[in-house]
């Protein structure tokens, strides 16, 4: 331990040392991408703590953000670290699309480099984008839409912010100081074992999984409590709007899917580390354990991933076509099936490794059946659709490109649940085509459209309307020029994972691919424009009121943003669509009286404290650096009984301060214009709804 | 303000409490200890060990459901629901990997007599 404090970091870790030792073109080449990657990341902290120390905001950063129990703002956190990863997944994305078109016969990155790349981008885009992205939005609009003041722990949902955050932190770091792991975002061993992968790139991987798992069951209990025992009276379990129920089938997943992951990780670690033989070649070892336990937690996994971006979707369809959801209870039942469902079907993920052919047959009937409720699906939006007022905004962009791709994903998946197919296109890039297909106008359009969505009400603003669908046009093009090559050459014999070929027929392809990559790397910069621009603008695009598209749930009928107890006073829920039938009946927009003292749970510094303790620990591990590991192992134990005898854990907001904050509102609500449909993209939306003619409702 | 009884009340029922949290950690650490116990000096058949791993471990769920969990198993409806579901994946989980390992095993030649 002394001899070598550093463990087995040394300053062969740097990027750019092989390049300086052994400068040949190639070597030189993948030597400055990758130095590039690492200034980027040192850069962006630097620039970061920077600006943070310019405009004096570490303060406010600490006591506003990072220590807040609050479920908004822990939310908006979850989303900012989920754009922050997903522009890197994407950058290397389009890097591994530009190495493919011009891989015929060799290209430009080493096979190390590819497989990096695609082994990094797999496991962002699932645990550091998807998985943020889908809890922080469920974190954020959940709790309104039940009519709570909060999640059950609040302090718990800060540690999951920071344990995913040190996960991730993991894993950019990992670009400056030696290597990831070059096997793939499974990682199956034996590969990933000590005896093929000496170096740190599994033991990162490892150690990153481990982080944002545990934080993500941590956030499935939380959740799943939390809409069972904090709904507001009234709120039935069939008043839920479909958001919620979508989130609580999520929730549940989270908790029983993760911890199949975790141990089976966690093996893995004890593998590499203490010499053991769960799935080792030799001794015993059996690393069919492995792939059996990992997709008990993935397939499970990729539904956590899809339910949510359902959700959305059942919201925005239905609120802008002006409609209640079509089919409600059949939508509760779909996703519950697919809930229990997507615990039968593993085994389709591992079709080739030797079973029997009943056992085969049985799994693949098993995923064809989800088919059906996921189709139910479909034809309840369809329907919600049908003779509604619909218009046109960004949220309803998504949606559509999101029908239309998602069936022709959805079928190429009905297609790869018949084993016999399975067998001749498995681990060919037709397989990416599929998952994308499903992955990227499912998941991530549905979690644009939600950050489109409920972004006025978290900040108070709307977001620029032509940005917004400049971006979707982009994403969907791009999408689509991006993957429907590959179901092309997948079908032509195409392995995935190829960093390069001999054939010159998938040259033309590849390179619709490659433009394809290029689009979105646009749709996302768009993004980022019109963020800017919203922000520039955001005086001439004010919703205090907190209606901008005339919603039909809880959270609409808050200010916007809202107070940080939400709820002046806890709404009484009649009806479905809660908000709607409250604007019907004139009982929305009133005086909360009386009005009593409201409780909020006090700062902690747990999470952040937990998050820095368990980054530095999985540092430690992976790098050998013991005492690392023990030193900040205890500070672990005794933050948690520190915090085990804190007593003061709350705070009170009087009654008099939720009384003048309410009146505020309520003024700025006598104040506001009402507005048609037709005009709430302009500037003279604040966030009050006319109410509609009777004409449009059946 | 609670009345002399009341507080006296309260005093009880945290003493209540700690207790059952008491028993809890015993009974959790005995039902862990055991086990390692019986590998570690090999009392038994391996079978036998392991069969009776397996039961101990049933008893250890039992436990944190009773003393950590607060489920005792004729309170709510949501309790119930809420354990026939797990029940039911646990369970499907179980089978599954059962019978995709040793499909596996006898497939591929790794079941060892
Ligand atoms: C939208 C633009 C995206 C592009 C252009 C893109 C591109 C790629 C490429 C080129 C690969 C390597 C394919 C190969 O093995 O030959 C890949 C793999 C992968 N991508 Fe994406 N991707 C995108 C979005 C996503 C999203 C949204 C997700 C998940 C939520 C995702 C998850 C994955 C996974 C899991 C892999 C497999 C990694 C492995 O082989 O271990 N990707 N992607
Ligand atoms: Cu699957």
């Amino acid at each position: 331990m002394l001899a070598h404090p550093f463990g087995r970091l040394r300053l062969q870790a740097l990027p750019f040392w092989d390049m300086l030792q052994h400068p040949s073109k190639g070597v030189v080449i993948n030597g400055i991408i990758a130095t590039g990657a690492a200034l980027m990341v040192v850069l962006g902290g630097i620039v970061t703590v920077a600006l943070i120390s310019r405009y004096r905001l570490w303060r406010v950063l600490w006591s506003q953000w990072l220590t807040s129990p609050d479920h908004k703002k822990i939310g908006v956190m979850y989303v900012v670290l989920a754009f922050v990863m997903l522009i890197r997944a994407l950058l290397e994305a389009l890097l591994m699309r530009a190495q493919q078109a011009y891989g015929l016969g060799g290209g430009f990155l080493t096979p190390n480099h590819f497989a990096q790349l695609f082994s990094t981008h797999g496991t962002i885009m699932i645990f550091f984008m998807a998985m943020p992205f889908l809890t922080g939005i469920i974190n954020y609009v959940m709790p309104l839409q039940i009519g709570a003041r909060d999640v059950s722990f609040p302090v718990l949902n800060s540690i999951s912010l920071a344990l995913t955050a040190a996960g991730a932190a993991l894993v950019m770091i990992s670009l400056v100081l030696g290597t990831f792991s070059t096997g793939g975002w499974l990682g199956y061993p034996p590969y990933t074992e000590a005896s093929f992968s000496p170096g740190v790139g599994p033991d990162y991987w490892i150690w990153a999984l481990t982080l944002s798992s545990l934080g993500s069951t941590f956030t499935g209990i939380n959740f799943a409590v939390t809409i069972y025992k904090k709904r507001a009276p009234g709120m039935t379990l069939m008043r839920l709007p479909l958001f919620t129920w979508t989130a609580l089938c999520t929730s549940i997943l989270m908790i029983f899917a993760m911890p199949p992951l975790t141990v089976a990780t966690a093996q893995l670690a004890l593998d590499r580390y203490l010499g053991f033989h769960f799935f080792t070649n030799d001794l015993g070892g059996n690393m069919m354990h492995f792939a059996n336990m990992f997709w008990l937690f993935g397939h499970p996994e990729v539904y956590i991933l899809i339910l949510p971006a359902f959700g959305v979707y059942s919201e925005t369809i239905s609120t802008f076509s002006g409609k209640a959801l079509f089919g409600y209870r059949s939508l509760v039942v779909a996703t519950m099936a697919i809930g229990v469902l997507s615990f039968t079907v593993w085994l389709h993920h591992f079709f080739t490794m030797g079973q029997g052919a009943d056992l085969n047959a049985a799994f693949g009937v098993a995923t064809m059946l989800i088919g059906i409720p996921t189709g139910v699906k479909i034809y309840d939006w369809m329907w919600t659709m049908f003779r509604g007022r619909i218009r046109f905004s960004v949220p309803m962009i998504y949606a559509m490109g999101f029908m239309l791709l998602f069936v022709l994903g959805g079928l190429s998946g009905v297609l790869l649940a018949d084993p016999v197919i399975d067998y001749q296109v498995h681990n060919s890039v037709f397989l990416v085509a599929h998952f994308h297909n499903v992955a990227v106008p499912g998941l991530l359009f549905g979690m644009i459209a939600a950050y489109h969505f409920w972004f006025p009400k978290a900040f108070g603003f709307r977001l620029d309307e032509r940005g917004g669908k400049v971006s979707a046009v982009c994403w969907i093009l791009g999408f689509m020029l991006a993957f429907f090559p590959l179901y092309a050459l997948g079908l032509m014999g195409m392995p995935r994972r190829t960093v390069a070929y001999t054939e010159p027929a998938y040259v033309p392809l590849e390179t619709v691919a490659f433009f394809g990559a290029i689009l979105v790397v646009a749709a996302l910069c768009a993004l980022g424009v019109q963020l800017w621009v919203s922000i520039k603008h955001r005086h001439a695009n004010r919703v205090f009121v907190g209606d901008p598209w005339d919603g039909r749930s809880l959270e609409w009928s808050i200010s916007a943003p809202p107070p940080e107890y939400n709820f002046a006073a806890i709404p009484v829920v009649t009806d479905r669509d809660a908000f709607t039938v409250m604007k019907e009946s004139g009982a929305a927009y009133t005086a909360a009286v009386p009005f009593e003292d409201i409780e909020v749970p006090r700062n902690s510094a747990l999470g952040p404290v937990l998050g820095a303790a368990g980054f530095a620990i999985a540092f430690g591990l992976v790098w050998h650096i013991w005492w690392m590991v023990i030193i900040f192992g205890t500070i672990v134990i005794t933050a948690m009984i520190v915090r085990g005898f804190a007593r003061n854990t709350s705070r009170v907001v009087t009654a008099e301060e939720v009384r003048r904050q309410h009146q505020h509102w309520m003024d700025a609500v006598a104040r506001a214009e009402p507005i048609a449909r037709d005009k709430e993209t302009t500037s003279a939306n604040e966030g009050l709804a006319m109410p509609i003619d009777t004409g449009a409702e059946q | 303000m609670p009345s002399g009884n009341e507080k006296a009340d309260l005093k009880a029922q945290e003493r209540r409490e700690f207790l059952s949290y008491v028993w809890g950690l015993g009974l959790a650490l005995a039902l862990t200890i055991v086990p390692f116990a019986m590998v570690k000096w090999g009392a038994m058949t391996p079978l036998a060990v392991l069969a009776v791993i397996g039961v101990l471990a049933l008893v250890q769920i039992v436990v944190h459901f009773r003393f950590f969990l607060h489920i005792s198993f004729r309170q709510k409806r949501e309790d119930l629901q809420l354990l026939i579901f797990s029940a039911l994946i646990l369970s499907i989980m179980l089978a599954g990997t059962l019978w995709i390992m040793a499909s596996l095993g006898l497939r591929m030649g790794m079941v060892q007599n």
